[in-house]
C-alpha cells in the first residue's frame, strides 16, 4: 500500500515552493509558543520540518488504512434507524485513527488543542484523506465550524467546545439549508425564539441536507428576528444534540455514502448565539462557506487524483490491438490532459489558502491594533484576494474533478461502469463537488465583481515585474494575449451595461481568470523544475486555444439564447 | 506497571543487495536502509494498548549502532514513555547469546521493577527467534512465546492468547514476565503528531557530541528533555568475554537471497471434488500432513 504523501511529489513540490515565510511567522506569533507547547516550532524551518512530518503520516494513515476502508465504506453507507444515525464501520475506525494521530484541529490554536497548522498544510490533508475516501472529508472537514467557532465565539464558548473538537470527542454540522432555502440562504425560516426571563434561545423549524445532521455540537441558522424576511434578520447559533433534536430521515445519495445526509427537525432546542445578532448570514457564514469552499476544493483534487491514478494504471495494463491502451494518442491525450489539470487546480488551490492565511492573520492584527493603517490596507488587499480566489479555485477544481473522473471511466470503457473498479465510486463522489457549497454558477457569481473590479489584474501586476528566462518568453507572450482577450471582454461588459448579457457571459469569463491565473503560476513552477516547464507548456497552449473560443461569443455579441429563451425552450 | 519493550533497527529485507553481508558473517549495516523491526511494532502496539487500558509506563529499548536512535523516536512518536539507546562498540558482532545477556544487564540497569518484558516473535534479518526467550532466561523469569493479544491484567498476573501448534491457547502467568509478541496480530498505530513534533528533535547522548549541535540547541534538548540515554558498556555490569564477537559463539558461513519461483503449476476446479485431488495431492506429496 501507498503513502499518499510520499507517492505524490506534486504535494511535495507546492509545500517546498509556497511562499509561505510570511504566513508561518504570522500563524506562530514570531515564534514565541515554543515555550508554553513543546511541539510548536522555534523557527520557519523547524515549522516546514515539522508540516512534513505530519504530512508523512497522514499520507501513511490515508494511503494504507483509509484507502482500504473506502470500498465497504462506499458498499455500506450510513444506517437509520428510530431516529439514530451510525457510520459505516470503515468510518468510525478512519476517523479513531486521525483523531488519535492528532489530526482533529489541524488549523486550531494551540490552546484549543489544534496543530496551529497554516491553511496550506491543512488543505493538503483534506486532499489526502478525499483521495482515499472523499466521504471521510465531509466529516474531517467539518473542523471547519471549529474555525468559525474560533472566529467569532466569545471566549466561553471557545474553550468548551473547541477541545471537544480536536481531542475527537465530537463531530460536528453546519446547519444552515431548508427545504426552500439552499442557494438562497435569505430565505431561512428555522425561528430562534429568545426567552427574557431565562435570557435563554430556543431553536425551532426544519433544515434539510445536512452532512453529518448526528453530529453532537453544531452551528445552526436560524432566524432570530421575527417577522424579518431577508439574511439580515439571521443569527448563528452553537447547540449540543439533544431529544429536541429530531432526525427524520437520511437521504439516499448518488455518492459519498460513508457521509450521512440528514433532515432535521429542532423542537425547541437550546442553543447559544455565536458572535452578535443579526450577523450569522452576512458575516459567519459567508465566513464559513468560504472555509467549506476551500476544502470542498481540496476533496475534488483528491478524488481527481485518484481517478487519475486508476484510468493510468489501466491505461497501462490493458492490451488491446496487441498494445497497451496508453500507446493510443486519444487515450494519452486524455490522461496527459488530467494530470495537467490536476497540477493546475493545485497551482491555484494552494495560492489561494496562502491568500487565505493572510487575511486571517491581518484579521487578527488589525485586531489586535487598529490604529496601524499599513496592515489595514493589507487587510483590505487580501480579503479582496481571498474573496475572489476561493471561488475560482471550487469552481475551477470541482469542474476539473468532474471531468478527470469522466475521463477515467471512459478510459476504462465498459468495465468503468462496472461496481468492480474504483473508478466508479470515484465518478459518483466527484459529481457533488460541483454543487454543495454552492453551485459552480454561484461561484461565478461569487468571483467574478473581483475579476471586473482589478483585484485580479492587481494581482497580475505583481507577475509583470518578474524577469523569466528566455525559453519562457512565448509562454509569457500567449499568456499577455489571454489577460487582454479577458481585459476586452470586461470593458465590453462595461460599455454594454447589460447586466443579464454579463451574467450570462459571466463563466466564460472566470474560466479565462483562472486559466490565465493558474498560467502565471505554472510560468513561476517552469524556471525552476524541468518537468514543469511541459505542464507549463501545455496548460498554456490549451488556456490560449481556449481562450480564443470564450471571448468569441462576447465580442460577437451572441444574444440568440438570450433573446430567444422561451421559443428555444418551447415555452 | 512497568513495561519494558525491546525494539529492533533492521535492515529493510525487502530489498538486499549483494553487498549484505561483510566478510566476518555479520550484517553490513550500512548498505541497507533500515526500518523498525515489523514484530517490534506490534509488540509496542500491544504495550501501549496495555498502557491505554491499565495504565503502565511504557520504556523501549534498543541494542545497536548509533542511528538505532531512529526507532526508539519512533517508539516516543507512538507514546513510549521512556527510551534507551543500548550501543558500544564493544557490543559489535554479538549474537543472540551475547546479544540476550546485554539486553538483560540493560533492562535491569533502566527499569529497576519491571512487570513485563515484550518483544516481537523475531527480527527480520537474522530470523532466529532466539533472543526473547534467551532474555527472559538470563532474567530468570517466565516467559510466553507467540503472544497474540491480551486478555486481562490483574495485579500479580496477566492472561494471554497465544498461537500453539494446534491452534491457539488461554494462558495465565505471573508477573514479572517476558513475551513474544506474534506479528500482524494487531495495527499499530499512527505516530501522534503532537509527540513527532517535539521528539522529531530529540537526539541520543552520542549526537550531543557532534560538531554540528551549537551549545544553544545542546542546552535546549537537555531542557525539552530530548536527550535519548545511552547505555554503554560502563553503565553495564556485564562480563567483557561473554559479549561482542569473542563472546558470540555463533559464525556465520554466508547468506543467500533465496527467491521463490514457481515452476509447475496445476489448477483445480474450485468444487468439491476439485479440492478433494488438490488434498489428496498435497497429502501424497508429504507437504501437508
Amino acid at each position: 500500500m501507498a503513502n499518499f504523501y510520499d507517492d505524490n511529489p506534486d504535494l511535495l513540490f507546492h509545500l517546498d515552493n509556497a511562499d509561505l515565510d510570511e504566513v508561518i511567522t504570522l500563524v506562530e506569533d514570531n515564534f514565541t509558543q515554543n515555550g508554553t507547547y513543546d511541539h510548536a516550532p522555534r523557527n520557519i524551518q523547524e515549522a516546514r520540518q515539522g508540516y512534513r512530518a505530519a504530512l508523512k503520516v497522514a499520507g501513511e494513515i490515508t494511503g494504507t488504512r483509509i484507502a482500504a476502508n473506502a470500498e465497504s465504506v462506499d458498499e455500506e453507507g450510513s444506517h437509520f434507524d428510530k431516529g439514530r444515525v451510525t457510520y459505516a464501520r470503515g468510518i468510525r475506525e478512519d476517523l479513531d485513527l486521525l483523531l488519535g494521530a492528532d489530526f482533529g484541529g489541524i488549523t486550531l490554536p494551540r490552546r484549543y488543542g489544534g496543530l496551529n497548522f497554516p491553511t496550506t498544510v491543512s488543505t493538503m490533508i483534506i486532499e489526502m484523506i478525499s483521495r482515499a475516501d472523499a466521504s471521510l472529508m465531509n466529516l474531517i472537514g467539518l473542523q471547519d465550524i471549529g474555525e468559525t467557532i474560533n472566529e467569532f465565539a466569545s471566549e466561553e464558548i471557545k474553550s468548551k467546545y473547541l477541545p471537544m473538537f480536536t481531542s475527537g470527542k465530537v463531530t460536528g454540522a453546519m446547519i444552515l439549508t431548508e427545504p426552500d432555502a439552499g442557494s438562497d440562504l435569505q430565505a431561512v425560516q428555522a425561528r430562534a425564539v429568545y426567552n427574557e426571563k431565562t435570557g435563554t434561545w430556543r431553536l425551532y423549524g426544519v433544515k434539510r441536507f445536512i452532512t453529518n445532521g448526528c453530529a453532537e455540537v453544531s452551528l445552526v441558522l436560524a432566524r432570530s428576528e421575527a417577522g424579518t424576511k431577508d439574511g439580515r434578520g439571521l443569527s448563528m447559533f452553537i447547540i449540543e444534540r439533544d431529544d429536541t433534536v429530531q432526525i427524520r430521515r437520511i437521504e439516499n445519495k448518488h455518492g459519498i455514502h460513508g457521509s450521512p445526509t440528514c433532515e432535521l427537525q429542532f423542537n425547541g432546542t437550546p442553543a447559544q448565539l455565536v458572535g452578535k445578532r443579526k450577523m450569522g448570514l452576512i458575516r459567519y457564514v459567508m465566513s464559513l462557506m468560504n472555509g467549506a469552499r476551500l476544502a470542498v476544493s481540496a476533496q475534488a483534487l483528491g478524488v481527481a487524483e485518484a481517478a487519475y491514478r486508476e484510468g493510468l494504471k489501466y491505461a497501462q495494463e490493458r492490451i488491446q490491438f496487441g498494445q497497451p491502451i496508453i500507446d493510443f494518442p486519444a487515450v494519452y491525450d486524455m490522461l496527459t490532459m488530467m494530470k495537467t489539470q490536476i497540477e493546475a487546480a493545485r497551482a491555484l488551490v494552494y495560492e489561494t489558502c496562502k491568500y487565505v492565511d493572510l487575511k486571517k492573520e491581518y484579521t487578527k492584527l488589525v485586531a489586535h491594533d487598529p490604529t496601524n493603517q499599513e496592515n489595514k490596507a493589507k487587510l483590505k488587499k487580501y480579503t479582496s484576494i481571498a474573496a475572489m480566489l476561493t471561488p475560482m479555485s471550487k469552481a475551477y477544481s470541482t469542474e476539473m474533478s468532474n471531468s478527470v473522473a469522466y475521463d477515467a471511466v471512459q478510459i476504462h470503457g465498459g468495465t468503468g461502469f462496472m461496481k468492480e473498479f474504483p473508478v466508479e465510486r470515484l465518478s459518483r463522489d466527484a459529481r457533488i463537488t460541483n454543487i454543495y457549497e454552492g453551485t459552480t454558477q454561484l461561484q461565478v457569481v461569487a468571483a467574478i465583481g473581483g475579476i471586473i473590479n482589478g483585484v485580479l489584474e492587481d494581482l497580475l501586476k505583481e507577475y509583470d515585474k518578474k524577469d523569466y528566462p528566455v525559453d519562457l518568453h512565448e509562454l509569457r507572450e500567449s499568456l499577455t494575449s489571454i489577460r487582454s482577450m479577458l481585459n476586452k471582454c470586461i470593458s465590453i461588459f462595461a460599455e454594454k451595461k447589460d447586466a443579464e448579457f454579463q451574467n450570462y457571459y459571466a463563466r466564460n469569463v472566470v474560466d479565462m481568470a483562472c486559466d490565465l491565473f493558474i498560467g502565471y503560476r505554472m510560468l513561476d513552477f517552469a524556471v525552476i523544475d524541468d518537468r514543469k516547464k511541459v505542464v507549463a507548456k501545455l496548460f498554456i497552449e490549451k488556456a490560449f486555444d481556449n481562450a480564443l473560443k470564450l471571448v468569441e461569443p462576447v465580442i460577437k455579441n451572441r444574444t440568440t439564447a438570450i433573446e430567444n429563451r422561451n421559443l428555444l425552450l418551447g415555452l | 506497571m512497568e513495561i519494558v519493550v525491546l525494539v529492533k533497527q533492521v535492515p529493510d529485507t525487502a530489498n538486499v543487495g549483494a553487498d549484505a553481508m561483510k566478510e566476518d558473517g555479520t550484517v553490513n549495516r550500512a548498505a541497507l536502509q533500515t526500518v523498525f523491526n515489523p514484530d517490534d511494532l506490534n509488540a509496542l502496539e500491544l504495550a501501549l494498548d496495555i498502557k491505554d487500558k491499565y495504565g503502565a509506563n511504557v520504556t523501549a529499548i534498543s541494542m545497536g549502532p548509533p542511528k538505532a536512535v531512529e526507532v526508539l523516536k519512533e517508539s516516543l512518536y507512538r507514546g513510549a514513555d521512556r527510551v534507551y539507546l543500548v550501543s558500544d562498540v564493544k557490543f559489535a558482532g554479538s549474537d543472540t547469546l551475547a546479544t540476550s545477556l546485554i539486553l538483560k544487564h540493560a533492562i535491569e540497569a533502566s527499569v529497576k521493577n519491571y512487570d513485563l518484558v515484550l518483544t516481537g516473535r523475531q527480527a527480520i534479518d537474522g530470523d532466529t527467534a532466539q533472543v526473547g526467550p534467551q532474555v527472559a532466561e538470563k532474567l530468570g523469569i517466565p516467559q510466553l512465546t507467540f503472544v497474540t493479544s491480551v486478555e486481562s491484567v490483574n495485579k500479580k498476573t496477566i492472561r494471554v492468547s497465544a498461537l500453539t501448534d494446534e491452534g491457539s491457547a488461554i494462558l495465565e502467568a505471573k508477573m514479572p514476565l517476558l513475551m513474544t509478541v506474534e506479528g500482524d496480530v494487531n495495527v499499530p498505530r499512527p505516530p501522534r503528531v503532537k509527540r513527532l513534533l517535539k521528539y522529531m528533535n530529540a537526539v541520543s547522548e552520542f549526537q550531543m557530541e557532534e560538531d554540528w549541535l551549537t551549545d544553544e540547541e545542546a542546552k535546549y534538548i537537555k531542557e525539552k528533555g530530548l536527550k535519548v540515554k545511552v547505555l554503554s558498556f560502563c553503565d553495564l555490569n556485564v562480563d567483557q568475554n561473554l559479549i561482542g564477537l569473542s563472546g558470540s559463539p555463533t559464525r556465520v558461513k554466508e547468506i543467500h537471497s533465496v527467491v521463490f519461483k514457481s515452476i509447475e503449476s496445476r489448477a483445480y476446479p474450485a468444487t468439491q471434488d476439485g479440492v478433494g485431488s488438490m488434498m489428496n495431492e498435497l497429502v501424497s506429496e508429504h507437504i501437508i500432513g
